[in-house]
């Protein structure tokens, strides 16, 4: 059944409130792709990559058609390389970045993400030789994004990579100084990396990911600030409210997507990295308030309400 | 398949009976209409469903859409999974 507002009031977010697909990520597993020697490798990440994300940027633009919403980004992440390119018998990790590099062009995608390494505790030698190679990678390459981890909490801060990390950012702005340093722009520095991230410019393919996965990022830095000017001056209640419905069609619509798989997809939605949804603290201090809130008015009145019920009512039946 | 066409615009004669002819030419089946005047805008939502015969998406997009520049009008289709995922927990 046609309920009139609710198609306008989508057709109204995604015109007027920015509300659109930020990104969708493949990301691609490369461990089957290991070779001792380079050159197979490499060819082996390019031909891999181009199998796997042959339809990403056809499906994605077919689903925007569809659906009517833009999706702004098509991008890749693939396993670290330094684990890939480990048993590579060569010092030179370059030829891997331009192997991604010419895949991802190939595919169609805006960037791919992975030339990373992870050595928050201790480095082996395929993660020198990757660090060693970023500054020349990023030179070269157009689309290649790069990002190491160098500390955790629990493991502390690795000097050492912290220290090469120094140098290979300053080589990178050099080597792209003609370009403002956009080398640089593509490079991530990390502290407590995750285990799967699919944010560029720091993304990369966890290794416990199945062999393909496509994220999708919700946007709608917009119809956040439409709701909050609709309710200018009304009651803090009725404000938060409003905020609360804003993220829920967010929510269902990534959740309606997760299920849309295409064939052969393992399709997954991170929809947190919707911005609606990072709530600032105060917003979540809040929402734990007036939860509590709620509940013991619903106490007071003898029986418990469904947290649905929300501060408005359970004002009401104070 | 099921999709929404929405058209919004200024209001005039005959704009209903130009749309369902071409949803015809395409054999395009009409479910549903909910249409209102405000200050003098046109706007109307009808669901619609795809029958044996009827093209792909894409060419009915376009044909809507080149409709729409036609008519001076604001017309467009959408899949209705959207508008469901959108407002259904």
């Amino acid at each position: 059944m046609l309920n009139h507002s609710d198609i306008m009031s989508t057709v109204d977010m995604i015109d007027h409130q920015h509300l659109d697909i930020r990104t969708i990520t493949m990301g691609i597993s490369l461990l089957d792709c290991a070779d001792p020697n380079p050159a197979a490798c490499a060819r082996k990440i390019h031909d891999k990559i181009c199998r796997q994300a042959e339809h990403l940027v056809a499906t994605g633009c077919q689903i925007e058609r569809e659906l009517g919403i833009p999706i702004v980004n098509k991008r890749i992440s693939v396993t670290p390389i330094a684990l890939v390119a480990s048993a590579c018998e060569t010092e030179d990790f370059v030829p891997f970045a331009r192997a991604m590099d010419q895949a991802a062009k190939t595919c169609g995608v805006d960037f791919i993400g992975g030339f990373s390494a992870l050595v928050h505790k201790g480095m082996a030698s395929g993660d020198r030789r990757l660090i060693a190679a970023i500054p020349q990678a990023l030179a070269e390459t157009e689309l290649v994004c790069s990002s190491v981890n160098v500390a955790a909490t629990k493991a502390g801060i690795n000097m050492d990579a912290v220290r090469l990390m120094g140098q290979a950012i300053k080589q990178t702005a050099e080597l792209t100084k003609d370009r403002d340093g956009l080398g640089c722009a593509k490079l991530v520095v990390f502290c407590n990396a995750v285990e799967d991230n699919p944010f560029m410019a720091g993304a990369f393919h966890g290794v416990g990911e199945a062999d393909a996965v496509v994220s999708v990022g919700v946007s709608g830095p917009g119809v956040v600030h439409h709701a909050l000017q609709a309710v200018k001056g009304r009651p803090f209640d009725e404000v938060a409210e409003c905020i609360k419905k804003r993220p829920s069609a967010s929510r269902a619509w990534a959740s309606w997507s997760r299920r849309r798989r295409p064939g052969g997809w393992a399709c997954r939605s991170a929809w947190s990295i919707c911005r609606s949804r990072r709530r600032p603290r105060w917003a979540t201090a809040w929402r734990a308030f007036s939860r509590k809130w709620a509940l013991r008015s619903a106490a007071r009145m003898g029986r418990r309400r469904r947290w649905q019920c929300s501060t408005t009512r359970s004002r009401r039946a104070d | 398949m099921k999709a929404i066409i929405t058209v919004v615009g200024p209001d005039r004669v005959g704009i209903i009976a130009e749309v369902c002819t071409l949803l015809a030419e395409l054999h395009i089946s009409v479910v549903e209409i909910s249409q209102t005047i405000m200050q003098g805008t046109f706007t109307m939502i009808m669901l619609t469903q795809w029958t044996a015969g009827a093209p792909e998406f894409d060419v009915v997009q376009s044909r809507i859409a080149a409709k729409g520049d036609e008519m001076g009008l604001s017309i467009r289709i959408q899949r209705q999974d959207i508008f469901t995922a959108m407002h259904t927990i």
